[in-house]
């Protein structure tokens, strides 16, 4: 089992340090500290491990460090900052676990980006020796690249020539999208395996600045303090500790504190039933900030978070994820009103990043959603959100017979309209009404209203609302039908209906360029018994079936 | 600036007739000795030394004696006569004719390879560009020179293939060979070991044993390439290589000579005492220089050395000679891992432990030479042995590189390294007192007294021939 949780004091592969303003992570990657056995992690290549400890580094930061505005990534390592991705472990991996290990190594990667951009910790990168591959799209999240121009260390994107595959954790689109290398360059750069180094790698917009070796760590410093200046976060800001996530895992259940999780294994579905705060959540700063890890919103997006993960890599075979919520719908409000009142306040802000970013990891998972909304439930601004990024929402009509819960109620707050977008950058209500602007501006005037399954109908946020005596049919229908259906067409059918709209780096990281490279990961060319990818290390060569397909 | 080509360079590459060629060169060569000027031997300009020049590939052509003044040595560009019908001897294009133009498919590996051979051409005269102020005698002057101006020819090799067959990515890579430098810790020499000053004579005698050792099987390996401007390019190189192994090994040899009859006359170790280098030290010059040059070869796996292999742009040494399918992709070798705080050794495909493969014959080699080291020193009736540290030994790069190991093999802590690696390693006292040896002598004929004269002088010249003339 793929376990997430990790702490400083426990990681192997990276040094983490603050000192004042800037943080920093310095790869140092133990070669026989990887996940699995049969390959080394030489030269500060990677597999899941230190991207679960990167992660982990990147969550801590924000939570933890408040002072911090600025976050050196480097390496401990002399004259090799980072290798990429250890080939010998996507050469051994199962095709489902490259796609999840790029997954996960594509949401932390923006992760670093939505820090640098909405949390007030800016990145830079220190490249201090050979970069190549995922080790400089690692480089390309980060805000500043600054190279060491010794006239041999170089960035390089090396994955076509030497591999048969692709820079997939964000490497083309960000060298285009966001470096606005021009294209013809671009394609020069990742076509040739030595890379691109000095003079040439900033006059092409690869790094943004060149130091010499003897300079770079003080240059690095400089520049890091200089970030760290821009950053509007408090110094006298105290941390929250991300103190370890209270979970119990059985056979067939994993329970959060406010979030359960059912593993129904014959029927392929796993069943997550939020619950909404217990008693009414704090609304002033004080006491939101004393509350900490238990305040209901951060441990929503904790729980969430990790539930996401954990059915992600461990339990492949559930591919479908149906949401039930319970609690008090009137407690939830009392919890978004808060995050919306202090949004200023720098906790109140990453925690609603950190939901952000959460629901982000639900929109991306290859898992069919489905949101059952029943009497009882609290479906309201935030815990909306799942209802709003299921691919179908059944609500029931009236009550269940014999039931003194009160029909189903949904409700719409400004929690809806914008603070927690999805990848395409549109909140989840423009994007279910994406080119209708009048079911959109009637689903807006709703804002505060408790919608009923008619009313919830009509406005088009539920799909379907069966009533008692048809629920349990056509809920069991549904599920099982989907069942039935191929995973790969549902999955890539689902990517394709959920994220309308607009591009962004981060939906054609996800869409265009992760489509391509999955696609690209199931060929003989690259994973075949004479693939390049196969074949790496070995020293025999690949051999291909030349057909442009 | 106009050259005349057959004059100023002699080659056998058609110079005169190639423009691109000539284009590339008319830009580089000012920078290459602007380069020797600055970085070269040093206050060398005004001396006239006798020495050897290639003027041609025939026998006899391609060692020319006489005096010459240094910045004016005519650096030439000389590959190894063709083959008739050669053919690619090992991979998975073995038995193909060879390469004469670049495969495209293969040109940044081969890119890589010349530019890091060639690195460390120019590297050793930087590192040495201070020891003619101390040199032994007018005999070693001149051969440190000769070392010199040809390891600046074998970087002209290397750059005239960089400019032949690699475009403006050559004429590039060219260019970085003259801005990287030895020692400088913005842009440092690629390879570690060529990254150290040497400052005295000793080291100078290991390095052109050891590590010019490392560049004859280097070149041997990639004479075997199927890329055949290469393999001829490097062929011509060996030529020369053998004479700097030479003065390496002969030095060493005098020195032990010279410290075997210091010991026998006044019947004791510790000839320091009488001007003399002593044989415990020539043990930590062994160690430091063989152990840093193990690690020249690289990981005893490496995937760069086994695509190089299959596609046959490097091979083993003596590749022909060896009896196998020159294929290997089913051949399995032994390599030494370190498991569980042991040294093992365990079975790897053959293919990435090419490296491996050629760190053996080195060591093999380098065992010849030091066994006629020990050869001086029986026929004085003294009982010590020079030895080759356990390949373990004081390693950066590969398995070994996380352990403390002795010279013998054995595995120790930290601590005990800590405390012991100054019975093994030459010490800070170590390089202050072979300073205070160092003192030029400049009268012909005549030797400092740490070290016997040579058997005979060269090219036929007797010992105190006046080999270097100051003006």
């Amino acid at each position: 089992m793929i376990e997430f949780a990790t702490h400083p004091s426990r990681y192997r592969h990276w040094r983490f340090s603050v000192d004042g303003r800037v943080a920093t992570l310095a790869l140092d990657v133990q070669e026989d500290g990887g996940l699995e056995s049969g390959y080394a992690l030489k030269l500060n290549s990677y597999d899941l491990s230190v991207d679960i400890e990167l992660y982990d580094a990147v969550q801590r930061l924000r939570f933890e460090h408040p002072g911090v505005g600025a976050v050196m990534l480097t390496s401990a390592k002399e004259r090799v900052f980072c290798a990429g991705a250890n080939i010998g472990m996507l050469g051994q991996s199962s095709h489902g676990a490259k796609v999840n290990f790029c997954k996960f190594t594509n949401e932390t990667r923006n992760a670093i980006e939505d820090a640098s951009a909405f949390s007030g910790q800016r990145y830079l990168c220190v490249i201090n020796g050979a970069c190549a591959g995922g080790g400089y799209e690692l480089a390309l999240a980060t805000d500043h690249i600054m190279l060491v121009d010794d006239g041999s260390s170089a960035v390089s994107l090396p994955e076509v020539p030497l591999l048969a595959v692709l820079p997939g954790t964000g490497g083309l689109t960000r060298l285009v999208d966001k470096r606005h290398v021009r294209r013809d360059q671009a394609d020069f750069f990742c076509t040739t395996t030595e890379g691109v180094r000095g003079r040439r790698a900033l006059d092409w917009r690869l790094v943004d600045e060149l130091v010499p070796r003897s300079r770079l760590a003080d240059a690095a410093r400089a520049r890091a303090a200089e970030f760290a200046e821009q950053c509007d976060r408090s110094t006298e800001a105290v941390g929250v500790v991300l103190t370890p996530l209270a979970k119990t895992l059985d056979e067939d259940t994993l329970t959060y504190d406010c979030l359960s999780v059912a593993l129904d294994r014959s029927r392929g579905l796993a069943r997550i039933e939020v619950r909404a705060p217990a008693t009414p959540p704090p609304q002033d700063l004080p006491a939101i900030h004393a509350a900490g890890v238990d305040f209901w919103p951060l441990a929503l997006a904790r729980a969430l978070d990790d539930a996401v993960l954990h059915l992600r890599f461990n339990e492949p075979e559930l591919g479908t994820w149906v949401f039930c919520t319970s609690g008090s719908a009137d407690h939830v409000r009392l919890a978004d009103a808060a995050l919306l009142a202090h949004q200023p306040d720098w906790l109140v802000r990453e925690i609603t990043l950190y939901l952000k970013r959460s629901f982000k990891r639900l929109d991306v998972s290859s898992r069919s959603l489905v949101a059952l909304i029943e009497p009882g439930s609290c479906f309201t601004g935030t815990l909306l959100e799942l209802a709003l990024a299921a691919d179908r929402s059944f609500m029931l009509e009236g009550d269940f017979e014999g039931s003194n819960l009160g029909p189903a109620e949904i409700g719409l707050n400004e929690m809806n309209l914008g603070a927690l977008p999805m990848v395409n950058g549109l909140s989840r209500l423009e994007s279910r009404f994406f080119g209708d602007g009048a079911a959109l501006d009637a689903a807006r005037a709703r804002v505060g209203a408790a919608l009923d399954a008619e009313e919830a109908e009509a406005l088009g946020l539920v799909t379907f609302t069966p009533d008692d005596l048809d629920w349990d049919d056509e809920v069991r229908v549904a599920l099982e039908e989907r069942a039935g259906f191929s995973p790969d067409a549902l999955s890539g059918m689902e990517a394709n209906l959920r994220f309308v709209g607009p591009e962004t780096v981060e939906s054609k990281i996800f869409s265009r360029l992760s489509a391509w490279q999955n696609w690209i990961f199931q060929r003989p060319n690259a994973v075949g018994e004479e693939g390049a990818l196969k074949l790496f290390g070995t020293g025999n060569q690949a051999s291909f079936d030349r057909k442009r397909v | 600036m106009s050259i005349d080509y057959n004059e100023k360079i002699p080659n056998n590459v058609d110079l005169a007739e190639d423009r691109r060629l000539q284009r590339a060169l008319e830009k580089w060569q000012p920078a290459y000795l602007e380069w020797w000027r600055d970085l070269g031997p040093a206050q060398s300009d005004t001396f006239e030394v006798y020495l050897r020049t290639a003027i041609s590939v025939e026998p006899g052509g391609w060692a020319h004696y006489d005096f010459v003044r240094m910045p004016e040595y005519r650096w030439g560009i000389f590959l190894a006569p063709p083959v008739a019908d050669r053919r690619i001897g090992f991979g998975m294009h073995k038995g193909h004719p060879v390469w004469h133009e670049l495969p495209g498919e293969y040109r940044a590996e081969l890119r890589r390879l010349i530019v890091t051979q060639g690195d460390t051409e120019p590297a050793s005269v930087e590192q040495q560009r201070y020891l003619g102020a101390t040199c032994p005698s007018l005999y070693d002057l001149r051969n440190l020179f000769q070392v010199n101006v040809e390891e600046g020819r074998h970087l002209w090799a290397m750059v005239y293939l960089l400019h032949a067959y690699f475009g403006r990515d050559g004429r590039e890579e060219a260019e970085g060979l003259l801005e990287r430098h030895a020692g400088d810790p913005d842009r440092p020499r690629i390879l570690e070991a060529f990254n150290e000053q040497t400052e005295n004579w000793l080291s100078f005698f290991m390095f052109t044993f050891f590590q010019d050792r490392d560049g004859k099987f280097q070149l041997a390996a990639l004479a075997e390439s199927g890329f055949d401007p290469l393999s001829r390019t490097c062929r011509f190189m060996l030529t020369e290589e053998a004479h700097h192994m030479f003065v390496g090994e002969t030095g060493i040899m005098r020195i032990v000579q010279r410290t075997a009859e210091l010991m026998r006359e006044h019947n004791t170790d510790d000839v320091a005492r009488f001007g003399g280098i002593p044989l415990a030290l020539v043990q930590k010059f062994i160690n430091f220089h063989y152990s840093i040059c193990l690690d020249l070869f690289g990981s005893e796996k490496s995937t760069n050395a086994a695509n190089y292999y299959t596609m046959g742009l490097k091979g083993r040494y003596d590749e022909t000679k060896i009896d196998d399918d020159h294929v290997l992709t089913d051949a399995v070798c032994e390599i030494p891992e370190v498991r569980d705080g042991q040294l093992v050794m365990t079975e790897a495909p053959a293919l990435t432990a090419m490296n491996e493969r050629l760190r053996l014959s080195y060591r093999q080699d380098s065992q010849r030479g030091v066994d006629r080291f020990n050869k001086v020193i029986r026929a004085h009736d003294i009982d010590c042995e020079l030895t080759l540290p356990h390949g373990a030994f004081h390693r950066n790069i590969g398995g070994c590189a996380g352990i403390q190991v002795t010279p013998s093999g054995e595995i120790i802590d930290r601590e005990t390294w800590n405390k012991r690696q100054a019975d093994w390693l030459p010490t800070p006292e170590d390089f202050a007192f072979l300073r205070s040896l160092m003192r030029p002598v400049t009268e012909p004929g005549r030797m400092a007294g740490w070290i016997a004269p040579p058997k005979r002088g060269i090219h036929g010249q007797p010992v105190d021939f006046d080999y270097v003339h100051f003006y």
